[in-house]
């Protein structure tokens, strides 16, 4: 199997030393972390590397050694040999690395079962001349010591090495995303260890204490790694962190004295219950007021999962209200809040007037079609009664329409979600007589349809069998027979009536159940789309990766192979489908077919369902 | 030809895809166990463009001739360009890429006639062999080469199968070069 190392380009030009890594058991692979230079103790070297695999929980070993040597420091290569002694390990890389050139060379020394080292010649080509060789031992004799040992082993061939540049500071913020049967899912690390980037990216992340030590430090030793530069910091993310913790506090005790009113007896009671549960704007508080406790609650989030579900919610609240902010100052601004509240009951006038035509036309001959007279004018005259008393209600409200809605409207500073339900509900509210028109509709054509189709058995001398769910023969008696067909007829010839004022007032309740449907779903989305995540896969798109890409470095002969790991960012639409916040979401209930069947049979339908989350 | 790396792009004999168009195939040895095959379609062709551009705003001038409403002109210009833009960045696929590293994994990766290039890299463990497949496609047969990936619960099953070279769909003399250098990488790591 070909060796692989992980190389940090920030350690590219770092001085000699050693190296610092884990090697990945079973893949035949080390990912080096960082070079600890000279001068060092080696005791202290392995108490800090004993210290940091305690505080890391990673795997931390001295991997080798690594060698760039400048001018004056010929001497190094054999200091750098005898160190494969202190450091007593199965494997002990020699990197070195000449300047000017750009590829490194490797050279593994192993523990035979003896203990003895053998040195295993790694270079791919035998290239002619001492100069090319990496170690300086001096002298073409040792070459062809070394050729021999290689003759011996059987050839350098089998045993290959390739180096993998990465970058360090992108490779330990991201988070890898394993596509999973075609889902990427960020919890399969568990459950698939042996994957080999999964393993890299993990070493890197969890080895963040390894990092914390920079140049300016007065440690025990001095390394070089992607902070080591100095560390990096953002004051406002400082100044952050500390605030977070006493707002934090607050909110969460805000939160459960408000909890604790919303579950008091009073409002728990069964009318209160069933209206809140009807009402889509108390739906959303009690959804918000969850989310809020998610975001607020002290402990950090540690499982990435658990951390982009609370920035998520947290962005998606801070827009909502904001945007919610904004159209209040919009509203409230040259009062047009209350233009908009005058017109709500010339509005509703309006349309009671034309519900009125409505059921005049309807009481005539409507689209030519001839009606059972009696009947037409029986429903039409109920229906009408009702819209005359429907008027006279909101007559009788308009006085304070223009004060409830001013101190309603406020609550849409709560965010624009509380907006759009408010108006889903004043919508609900107002059309409530076409939601009665159609209930009383429904259920007369219902009646009709299945009184016919049990008198329909009927007149054929069949029977609906309640135990068995089938249809069976039965013998009649002659008046029941008789009885049963004029029923049938009546029935038959009122049909046309009956399901003419179902179509109408269903087809006016469709129309009011579109609208309500699309405010829903938009406060659906503005609820469940991922805004954080959306962020950062725009702007640090390194902080969620799919996977990896590779990419040959130019080398040149007689070096290894040389690749450059570059992240391979996730794609919008998996982002979105990865971190969408799970919701109450409304979906249809049922597919279309099962729609239609239950229209006409005059089932009453309620196209738009909640999933709850929570039993209450 | 670059340090250590070996072209092979003179052996090409003309190449084709399975409608019989041109295509070229170029092999690149970076070292003994990293190979990668590239394989070009033809380029998008200037008299096509010209044709089809003529012919869209031709029976625009004519709509515009007969309704006299300029919208008609503005929406035509606006199709086309758009229409332009979709297929240069989301359709026409300039060449595809196979990198195969020994025991590291294999990369594929499409590259765009507006350059953009879109890769996936899939891991030696996960890899349980490459082979050419056949499939019936309308009325005949075509093979293409393809990755077949372990399932993690059962290793001696496939989990599925990531179907190469897409959108070039070079015929079987072009796959079994390309298979046989697969193959001889598996099979020393």
């Amino acid at each position: 199997m070909v060796l692989k190392i992980f190389f940090p380009q920030c350690c590219n030009k770092a001085d000699s030393g050693l190296l610092v890594g884990r090697w990945i058991p079973g893949q035949n692979s080390a990912v080096v972390l960082a070079v600890i230079h000279y001068p060092f103790i080696p005791g202290q070297v392995k108490q800090y590397i004993h210290q940091m695999r305690g505080q890391s929980g990673v795997d931390l070993t001295v991997l080798g050694s690594w060698s760039m040597p400048k001018e004056g420091q010929e001497g190094m290569e054999s200091f750098l040999r005898d160190l494969s002694t202190i450091f007593p390990q199965g494997q002990w890389l020699q990197l070195s690395r000449e300047m000017g050139k750009i590829g490194f060379r490797c050279h593994v020394l192993t523990r035979d079962p003896n203990g003895k080292l053998i040195q295993q010649e790694k270079e791919l080509k035998e290239d002619g001349g001492g100069e090319k060789g990496g170690t300086k031992r001096g002298g073409g004799e040792k070459k062809g010591e070394e050729n021999k040992v290689e003759g011996e082993e059987g050839g350098g061939e089998k045993d290959k090495v390739i180096f993998i540049h990465y970058e360090q500071r992108k490779v330990m913020l991201s988070q890898l995303h394993p596509i999973d049967n075609g889902v990427p899912d960020p919890q399969t690390e568990s459950q698939l260890p042996q994957l080999l980037l999964l393993q890299v990216f993990g070493t890197v992340c969890q080895s963040e204490p390894l990092f914390f030590l920079d140049k300016y430090d007065d440690g025990p030793v001095k390394m070089t790694h992607w902070q080591s530069e100095g560390r990096e910091g953002s004051i406002i993310v400082e100044l952050m962190k500390q605030a977070s913790t006493p707002v934090c506090l607050l909110t969460t005790w805000m939160l459960t004295l408000w909890t604790s009113l919303c579950s008091s007896r009073i409002l728990n009671m069964r009318p209160m219950r069933f209206i809140s549960s009807k009402l889509s704007t108390c739906v959303q508080l009690s959804y918000r007021t969850e989310h809020l406790q998610t975001v607020c609650s002290p402990t950090r989030a540690t499982a990435h999962n658990h951390f982009m579900r609370k920035a998520n919610i947290f962005v998606s609240f801070f827009v909502d209200v904001s945007l919610g902010l904004l159209l209040v100052s919009w509203m409230y601004r040259e009062n047009r809040i209350g233009k908009l509240a005058n017109t709500l009951v010339p509005a509703a006038d309006y349309v009671a007037k034309e519900l009125e035509e409505l059921l005049q036309w309807l009481m005539g001959a409507p689209a030519g079609l001839k009606m059972n007279r009696a009947l037409d004018q029986v429903l039409g005259r109920f229906f009408l009664y009702h819209i005359h008393l429907w008027i006279s209600y909101i007559h009788l409200m308009s006085p304070f329409v223009e004060m409830i809605l001013w101190y309603v409207g406020l609550s849409a500073c709560l965010g624009l979600t509380f907006a759009l339900s408010l108006l889903s509900d004043i919508t609900a509210l107002l059309t409530f007589h076409i939601y009665c028109f159609y209930v009383y509709g429904a259920r007369l054509y219902c009646m009709t349809v299945y009184g016919l189709s049990s008198l329909w058995r009927l007149f054929r001398g069949k029977k609906w069998n309640v135990l068995r769910q089938r249809v069976d023969s039965c013998s009649y008696d002659l008046d029941q027979l008789f009885i049963g067909t004029l029923l049938f007829t009546i029935l038959l010839f009122l049909l046309p009536t009956t399901a003419l004022y179902y179509l109408v007032f269903t087809l006016l309740r469709l129309v009011v159940v579109m609208f309500q449907g699309v405010l829903h779903l938009s406060v659906d989305f503005i609820n469940s789309f991922p805004l954080f995540a959306m962020g950062l896969r725009l702007f640090r798109s390194y902080r969620l990766a799919e996977g990896v890409k590779f990419r040959v470095l130019c080398e040149e002969p007689g070096t290894p192979l040389h690749l450059m790991m570059d992240i391979n960012p996730l794609k919008v639409s998996s982002v979105v489908q990865t971190y969408r916040t799970p919701t109450y979401s409304c979906y249809p209930k049922d597919s279309w077919l099962a729609l239609c069947k239950k229209l006409f049979l005059g089932e009453l339908i309620y196209p738009w369902r909640h999933k709850t989350t929570k039993i209450d | 030809m670059q340090n250590g790396d070996q072209h092979y792009s003179m052996e090409d004999e003309t190449y084709t895809d399975i409608d019989g168009k041109a295509i070229s195939l170029e092999c690149q040895s970076h070292s003994g166990f990293c190979r990668e095959f590239t394989v070009s379609s033809a380029k998008v062709s200037i008299g096509r463009v010209m044709a089809y551009t003529c012919a869209v705003w031709l029976s625009a001038y004519i709509i515009f001739f007969v309704t006299e409403n300029t919208a008609v002109l503005s929406s035509a210009i606006i199709i086309t360009l758009v229409g332009m833009m979709v297929r240069i960045h989301f359709v026409k696929v300039d060449h595809e890429t196979l990198l195969i590293i020994g025991s590291l994994g294999v990369q594929v990766s499409s590259s765009y006639a507006s350059g953009r290039e879109s890769t996936d890299f899939i891991e030696m463990g996960k890899i349980k062999d490459i082979v050419i497949n056949e499939a019936i496609h309308m009325q005949t047969v075509i093979y293409y080469l393809c990755i077949l990936l372990k399932d993690p619960s059962d290793p001696e099953a496939v989990s599925s199968v990531v179907p190469l070279f897409q959108s070039s769909k070079p015929r079987l003399n072009c796959l079994v070069k390309v298979y046989k250098s697969c193959q001889e990488i598996l099979a020393k790591c």
